[in-house]
């Protein structure tokens, strides 16, 4: 079929509402463009579970600690399912990753920031993961069928995520005049970031276009944001904490809140590495790749002896296949 | 009697708990993204056994004795953990051949502790018993693979057991919360696990191509009755900081 037949099938099925999948025909920007962002999403899944690993041997009560840890676990599955979306476009895991430890690939600002007390723990939960939600929460109607199929399956973990890291700071918010500070302290740190996680305004987003066009974002970054800061501004009431805003507050005109600038000079600072942590974080990630690479090879070299020693079934051929 | 079996059942905690802990601190630095989850399942399995003997022996124990408590307001010589589940990570190999070392005891522990006369003791042991066997099972198939994977895999592993050896004695040496233990029909006799233990680890490393150690080298011990090596302090400083430092808080 030539080109042009090709790209108005496709943007057929995007009118139509018709998933795309790995073996339709897609135009290269499309696939580029997915790439970037589940590798991305992929991405920020990993590195996510450092700023909360952080706190695990450190965590307050076991039940606690659990919970923290089966969060970490369930962000490493959330990494796996979004790699091998990636891998669906035909780009293998380990190059997606290659492209995270040499800077190419980013991941989301929000874990550059350090996690300096234990309520900040609650304050990634709830104000974080919160936001992925909203996020996320659109991309289940995203149009290319892995991805979409990979966040409804996220975004139930994520729920929860967000649930365990509200009672984390309702509990704080509710015991002694320390914890209650703690609770205040990782608000008044977490607050903007979060609301930079949803990228740049509208007017200066450079992707934002195309990706609306063919429906792989269905919400503007200022429209996601809104909705997060509406969620928000009403919950932080329960929690009888405040936003560090003085300008947020109710618009009955508009039925939104109204909020203050964002530090856009800092978002963008942190998006050119220099956060306060983006350095150790790809350190991390590096380090942890590269002192596995060994152990990846004797996985390897054990798994090809094996299939010297024994004849390959046909269940094994079609696996190698 | 109840002294006896708030000991043994402490000890049973904070071996589970130690070495969920340690493995709990590759969550994010694994080697592979599977094997981060996978070792982490095994830190999560691990803490909820700790939780589960924690709860029976804080409700034995009363006087508003709590599974937190027990965890994270005791000094490291109260803790009756085996020094091998406290020692530092390592690499991957020290890792897994520490989860394979004591994976192939817990299993043998638990199948016998299923039948105690204890029955809190002998339902945390049944339902401890399928998290076991698939620990044995992914921690003897990983020793597998690094002693016949590549010559660095080897060395490595070969480096672990050098390391590990000397602390797997400790695990059928009784103490005497133990041995009253066993009299009292509760515990198990540990000292008759050992000959099960070794033909396992036997049969594990021969399909690893590795060479059994000697199993009359010397053995440290001490772990069971509170003479830890100097690695437990540093793990309880971390893990017990929030309690100590913001005393009789709800979290
Ligand atoms: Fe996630
Ligand atoms: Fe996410
Ligand atoms: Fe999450």
């Amino acid at each position: 079929m030539p080109i042009h037949d090709l790209e108005k099938t496709f943007l057929d099925k995007i009118e139509r509402e018709i998933k795309i999948e790995p073996r339709d025909w897609m135009p290269d920007a499309y696939r580029k463009n997915l790439v970037r962002q589940i590798s991305q999403h992929a991405h920020s899944e990993i590195v996510g579970m450092l700023p909360e690993g952080n706190w695990i041997t450190r965590a307050p009560s076991l039940k606690r600690k659990a919970i923290l840890i089966a969060k970490a676990q369930d962000e490493a599955g959330h990494g796996l399912y979004l790699y091998s979306a990636t891998e669906t476009l035909g780009t293998s895991r380990e190059e997606t990753i290659n492209d995270l430890h040499s800077g190419k690939a980013k991941y989301s600002s929000i874990f550059n920031y350090p996690t300096l007390c234990w309520a900040d723990i609650g304050a990634i939960g709830w104000l974080v993961d919160g936001a992925a939600i909203i996020n996320q929460v659109m991309l289940c109607r995203t149009s290319y069928g892995p991805y979409a199929r990979a966040m409804v399956r996220i975004c139930r973990e994520e729920s929860f995520h967000q649930r365990q890291g509200f009672e984390i700071l309702l509990v704080l918010s509710r015991g002694s005049d320390e914890q209650k500070a703690m609770c205040q302290d990782a608000l008044n740190r977490w607050w903007w970031p979060s609301l930079m996680m949803f990228g740049p305004r509208d007017s200066d987003s450079t992707h934002s276009d195309q990706s609306m066009k063919w429906k792989i974002k269905r919400m503007s970054n200022d429209e996601l944001r809104q909705k997060f800061i509406d969620m928000i501004a009403e919950q932080v009431k329960v929690l009888g904490m405040t936003l560090p805003d003085p300008d947020l507050k109710w618009n009955a005109e508009r039925k939104h809140y109204d909020f203050g600038e964002i530090d856009w000079a800092e978002f963008w600072n942190v998006v050119k590495g220099n956060g306060p942590c983006n350095k150790q974080r790809i350190e991390a990630r590096t380090k942890a790749w590269d002192e596995g690479a060994w152990v990846r090879e004797a996985a390897v070299a054990y798994a090809e002896k094996r299939k010297e020693k024994q004849p390959q079934t046909p269940k094994g051929a079609l696996e190698a296949a | 009697m109840k002294k006896d079996l708030i000991s043994y059942t402490i000890h049973l905690a904070d071996s589970a708990l130690i070495l969920g802990h340690r493995n709990s601190e590759w969550c994010g630095h694994g080697p592979v993204l599977e094997q981060d989850i996978a070792i982490t399942n095994i830190s999560l399995d691990l803490i909820g056994q700790a939780r589960n003997f924690y709860q029976y022996a804080a409700q034995l124990t009363g006087n508003n004795t709590t599974e937190d408590t027990l965890a994270y307001l005791r000094d490291a010589r109260e803790f009756k953990n085996c020094l091998l589940t406290e020692l530092p990570n390592g690499d991957w190999a020290v890792t897994v051949l520490r989860q394979f070392f004591f994976s192939a005891y817990q299993y043998l522990l638990y199948q016998q502790l299923q039948h105690s006369s204890d029955t809190q003791l002998a339902a945390i042991a049944e339902k401890s018993l399928k998290e076991v066997t698939y620990h044995l099972r992914w921690s003897s198939e990983w020793v597998i693979r690094l002693g016949d994977g590549t010559s660095e895999s080897r060395q490595r592993i070969l480096n672990a057991i050098e390391d590990l050896w000397m602390f797997t004695g400790e695990l059928f040496k009784p103490a005497d919360y133990e041995i009253e233990a066993t009299a009292k029909g509760f515990g198990v006799n540990a000292e008759l696990l050992k000959n099960d233990w070794l033909q396992n680890i036997k049969a594990i490393f021969e399909e690893a191509t590795l060479p059994v150690p000697d199993e009359n080298a010397w053995m440290q011990t001490g772990g069971k009755t509170g003479s830890h090596t100097e690695h437990l302090g540093f793990i309880l400083a971390d893990m017990q900081f929030l309690q100590r430092t913001y005393p009789g808080c709800e979290w």
